[in-house]
């Protein structure tokens, strides 16, 4: 039944109707509409899911997606625009620019951890690009993926944007269909799985993974205010967050001192007892309860360490002296344990992190700007954010995505658009000129060859409307500071001008 | 360790030491590079020439000036494609500092093709060198005496540890295949781009794979014939018809077929004489086995003009098929050769709808003195680029994304596109470490009042552009005030 809906949604896109800026705008205005109205529904459902409290449901899902439908409701009609493109001497009479195109059916596979975020930001985009899709939710957070079923129909368009549920099984006969962009958050292993599949129908993808998110703490920074923000980023959602800092880097010296202001923080933010704190998440299921209890095993933690399993409840923990080849530190923790492991200084964290697979996220605490600025230049990492985490996910100006790893693409504001646009290079000519074109063709000798080669060669001319404007003004301000330039040289030379204007000037 | 195990390696020891980085070294290289072409133009010229029989002259047109154009190109812009490109902030990071910062992948795959192999292997370079990269590059064997010169020349000019050559055929490249890289830089067929795409699955490895498929072309009635046709002849004849962009196959109303070959036969007499296989500008089909597989599509169409070919000097002769079938063998795969079909269609729908049913082509070409033609073809089609009134001249224009789209390609690059594909474009936000009391509206305990401020920053835009402006406009009139007032006294 649902290969049904993947047909009819195909077909449906095939009769163009998402073709239109205005069907576009009405899908995205009900999205919103959804949003705004169900968020009581939706934060039921994120709390029977993972246990998260009803204020961080809006502030870290909802918001976010409020806001990139606000950019793409203001803006869909500058970006779908075509974009004409500098010419050369060769197409100075021709039109050239770039046409963005939708794809067709896009795959939208999404996670557990954000189901609302992971799927309909993706979604925004695809939507805005005029395409149709296919989401493909998250089995384990159950409550989420029945909802989204039941909610997207009721606002958008029947057929374009069916919401298939399902398992690993399900998830693998979707993908023997045909997409024209899968876009994948989880896990790299799946990741593999899901680009193989890819790769026999030539479908691009766009994967949204992990990985290990080192976080710096500089012995000479603000070590309170950066443990304060650490620690939110760290125990977040439980500490389930693709971005959130994985492990800590810090000098011997400093150790103790962090311990202290994480476990204060700790308290300021969930009490003395996290478990009955409304603010604090669970972890999603019995099987990553126990991964996240085994990572811990054979190290004593300094700070949390309880747990309850029938709540999957994990105490947020915090562990010293983390020796690099503990389990602790091979793989992602996606849970509230956060090791500390100590380097000799800046040099010593470059060099460990870069030994390591590319993280998804980089953070840096440090006051000094060129210590910064050369750690950043010296590793490489999705994305980074210096003296906070997490924050770079919420400028949509700013490419989300990995490297390596933690994956493939980029999305956000106009970076989805652009990801789920096709990109067609436009030329336009007439059918004059065909003189200009003799050169060209054969029989061909060096004369011929040489003119092509002068023609070929002229650099490119930005002949768009904002170059013209920028050298008219340019112009007229030059003009104008030379002016003022001679009437100050005839002031001071002395003219007598008997101009009323000036008549003030020498009194 | 296999030999492309060690140039993988030592390619990667090479990237990690870090001098691929510096604009310096980059520029060097592109200079290295730039000398090759323009001092070693004889033995690159030869080469090609026992391989696809293309002309000196030729050569240069389509191969390497554009080569040279693209480092020009790099050399000159490189300070500005490398730098920091700063990005529009929100209330939030009102007072920091973001911005995206281009980086190199690391050790990227260059799978060149035959058809124009130092266009296609050495431009995705410009691109790999441009960005920090190093580059593995492995020509295609077809075009054997081009891939020899390639691997004795590219060592001479620029860095050997960094950019190796690895020469070789499939297991070769099988066995490359299997090594990590950063990137993959696949030029061919779409069978092929498979194999590729799924091996890089297993190491995570972005692609780019710039493929092929059926180029329509549609010439309306109302256009000038024998000029359209001029042009669509020559983009189809350069190189024999191997070009991944050249028309595969003509789209017009049954009223204008016998115009337009006409015209075609016109075009070719003009271009390669009487006689085509005496001509110097003329090519071959690059080996054998191409020139039975193309000879093969003849068997169910009817041939309107040439049609001859000689198997001994893998000759196929400028050759026009009329009232051709969409089911004909010569429709079902993408010609590569000098066969140009003629498809007879009712009209722009029914060349639409056919073109529609076929995967999405590299390129598409009308011809219509008609906007509002054009404009429906671009709308109601899609493809890696489209042109009008004439053939292939979008490659040469480096502003435009070269790439296909579904079966014909993913991934683009010319010009800025090569550095932007080749790079790892990372967001940047640089905060700082005071005003915490900003952020305790994201911390616990949550309380509704906290979340709505939340909302309000997070939600509220500002066109800072704007403001901007305007308090520049205050600030202006403010001086203009005092000054006005000063002298009025």
């Amino acid at each position: 039944m649902e290969w049904q809906a993947v047909q009819q949604a195909r077909e449906v896109f095939l009769s163009g109707r998402t073709r239109a800026l205005e069907f576009r705008l009405q899908q995205l205005q009900a999205l919103q509409r959804m949003i705004t109205e169900r968020e009581t529904d939706i934060c039921i459902a994120l709390k029977q899911d993972i246990n998260r409290s009803q204020y961080d449901t809006p502030l870290l899902e909802l918001i976010g997606i409020e806001n990139e439908i606000k950019l793409a409701l203001e803006k869909l009609t500058e970006w779908a625009a075509p974009r004409p493109v500098e010419k050369n001497l060769l197409t100075m009479s021709d039109e050239v620019y770039i046409q963005k195109q939708p794809l067709g059916l896009v795959l939208i596979i999404g996670t557990w951890n954000y189901p609302w975020a992971v799927t309909l930001q993706p979604l925004v985009g695809a939507i805005a690009a005029g395409n149709g899709a296919v989401i493909k939710p998250s089995e384990l957070s159950e409550h989420s993926s029945l909802l989204l079923r039941a909610l997207l129909p009721r606002y958008l368009d029947k057929d374009l944007y069916p919401v298939v549920l399902g398992g690993v099984s399900k998830t693998q006969e979707l993908l023997k269909q045909r997409f024209d962009h899968i876009f994948y958050t989880g896990s790299s292993s799946v990741g593999k799985l899901v680009m193989e599949a890819a790769a026999h129908q030539l479908t691009p993808v766009t994967l949204e993974l992990g990985g290990k998110s080192p976080c710096y703490i500089d012995k000479n920074c603000d070590i309170r205010v950066a443990c304060r923000r650490v620690t939110w980023g760290k125990f977040v959602n439980c500490g389930q967050t693709c971005i959130a800092p994985d492990y800590i880097l810090c000098e011997p010296c400093i150790q103790g001192r962090v311990v202290e202001c994480i476990r204060q923080t700790i308290l300021e933010f969930y009490g003395a007892d996290p478990k009955s704190s409304p603010d604090y998440g669970r972890i999603i299921n019995q099987h990553h309860f126990n991964r996240v209890m085994d990572l811990m095993e054979g190290y004593a933690p300094v700070v949390g360490g309880q747990s309850d399993a029938s709540q999957c409840y994990i105490a947020p923990t915090v562990l010293k002296d983390v020796p690099p080849h503990s389990r602790l530190m091979q793989e992602e923790i996606f849970g509230p344990l956060l090791p500390i492991m100590t380097v000799s200084d800046m040099d010593d964290a470059i060099h460990f992190i870069n030994e390591r697979e590319k993280p998804l996220a980089l953070y840096i605490f440090c006051s000094d700007k060129k210590a910064t600025k050369r750690m950043i230049e010296e590793t490489t990492s999705g994305g980074v954010t210096v003296n906070d985490v997490m924050m770079h996910y919420t400028l949509s100006s700013l490419p989300f995505g990995g490297v390596g790893q933690s994956g493939m693409g980029n999305y956000h504001g106009k970076h989805t658009f652009d990801r789920l646009s096709h990109q067609r290079a436009c030329l336009v000519r007439s059918l004059g000129m065909e003189s200009v074109n003799l050169v060209r063709y054969p029989p061909q000798d060096r004369h011929r060859a040489r003119r092509v080669r002068m023609v070929l060669k002229s650099s490119l001319i930005d002949l768009s409307k904002r170059t013209f404007i920028w050298a008219v003004s340019v112009s007229i301000i030059a003009f104008g500071l030379f002016i003022t330039l001679l009437v100050i040289l005839l002031i001071a030379s002395g003219l007598n001008c008997t101009c009323w204007y000036w008549r003030g000037f020498y009194n | 360790m296999s030999r492309e195990e060690q140039a993988v390696a030592r390619a990667r020891k090479a990237f990690d030491t870090g001098r691929s980085k510096s604009l310096e070294h980059r520029i060097r290289q592109l200079r290295n590079l730039q000398r090759l072409l323009s001092e070693r133009q004889k033995e690159i010229s030869e080469a090609i020439k026992k391989d696809l029989n293309k002309s000196e002259v030729v050569i240069q047109l389509y191969e390497t000036l554009g080569l040279e154009e693209e480092i020009n190109l790099a050399i000159r812009k490189l300070k500005e494609w490398a730098a920091p490109r700063p990005v529009e902030k929100n209330l939030l990071t009102i007072s920091d500092t973001v911005y995206i910062k281009p980086e190199p992948l690391g050790v990227v795959l260059i799978i060149g093709a035959w058809n124009y192999p130092w266009a296609v292997t050495i431009q995705p370079l410009i691109g790999a060198i441009a960005a920090g990269n190093a580059a593995v590059v492995k020509p295609s064997e077809v075009c054997v005496h081009t891939a020899k010169v390639m691997e004795e020349l590219l060592p001479a000019y620029i860095d050997k540890e960094l950019y190796p050559v690895v020469s070789g055929g499939v297991s070769e490249t099988q066995e490359l295949l299997r090594q990590r890289f950063d990137h993959i830089f696949y030029t061919g067929n779409s069978v092929v781009g498979k194999v590729i795409m799924e091996a890089a699955a297993k190491h995570l490895t972005p692609v780019t794979l710039e493929l092929g498929g059926k180029s329509p072309c549609y010439i309306d009635k109302n256009c000038d014939i024998s000029i359209a046709c001029r042009r669509v002849a020559w983009g189809k004849y350069t190189n024999c018809g191997q070009t991944c962009i050249a028309p595969d196959y003509i789209l017009c109303e049954p009223s204008i077929q016998d115009q337009v070959i006409e015209e075609i036969t016109k075009s070719i007499k003009e271009f390669y004489t009487e006689n085509p296989q005496t001509c110097p500008d003329y090519g071959r089909i690059i080996n054998q086995r191409h020139f039975k597989r193309i000879m093969a599509m003849l068997d169910d169409s009817l041939v309107a003009v040439g049609g001859d070919s000689d198997e001994s000097d893998c000759y196929i002769a400028p050759t026009v098929l009329r009232d051709v079938k969409p089911e004909a063998k010569v429709m079902q795969e993408e010609i590569f050769g000098p066969l140009l079909p003629i498809l007879p269609v009712s009209g722009l729908d029914e060349a639409i709808k056919l073109i529609n049913k076929g995967e999405k082509p590299l390129a598409l070409y009308v011809f219509t003195p008609d906007d509002k033609m054009i404009k429906r073809i671009e709308d109601e089609t899609s493809s890696g680029g489209l042109m009008a009134n004439d053939c292939l001249v979008h490659y040469s224009v480096s502003s435009l994304p070269f790439g296909g789209v579904g079966n014909s390609g993913m991934g683009c690059y010319h010009g800025k596109f090569s550095f932007d594909q080749l790079s790892h474009l990372r967001g940047c936000l640089i905060k700082k470490l005071n005003k915490e009391g900003m952020n305790n509206m994201r911390y616990p305990p949550h309380t509704s009042k906290k979340l709505g401020w939340a909302r309000f920053f997070i939600l509220k835009s500002i066109d800072l552009g704007w403001i901007g402006r305007m308090a520049l406009l205050a600030i202006l009139v403010g001086v203009a005030a005092v000054v006005l007032q000063n002298y009025l006294k």
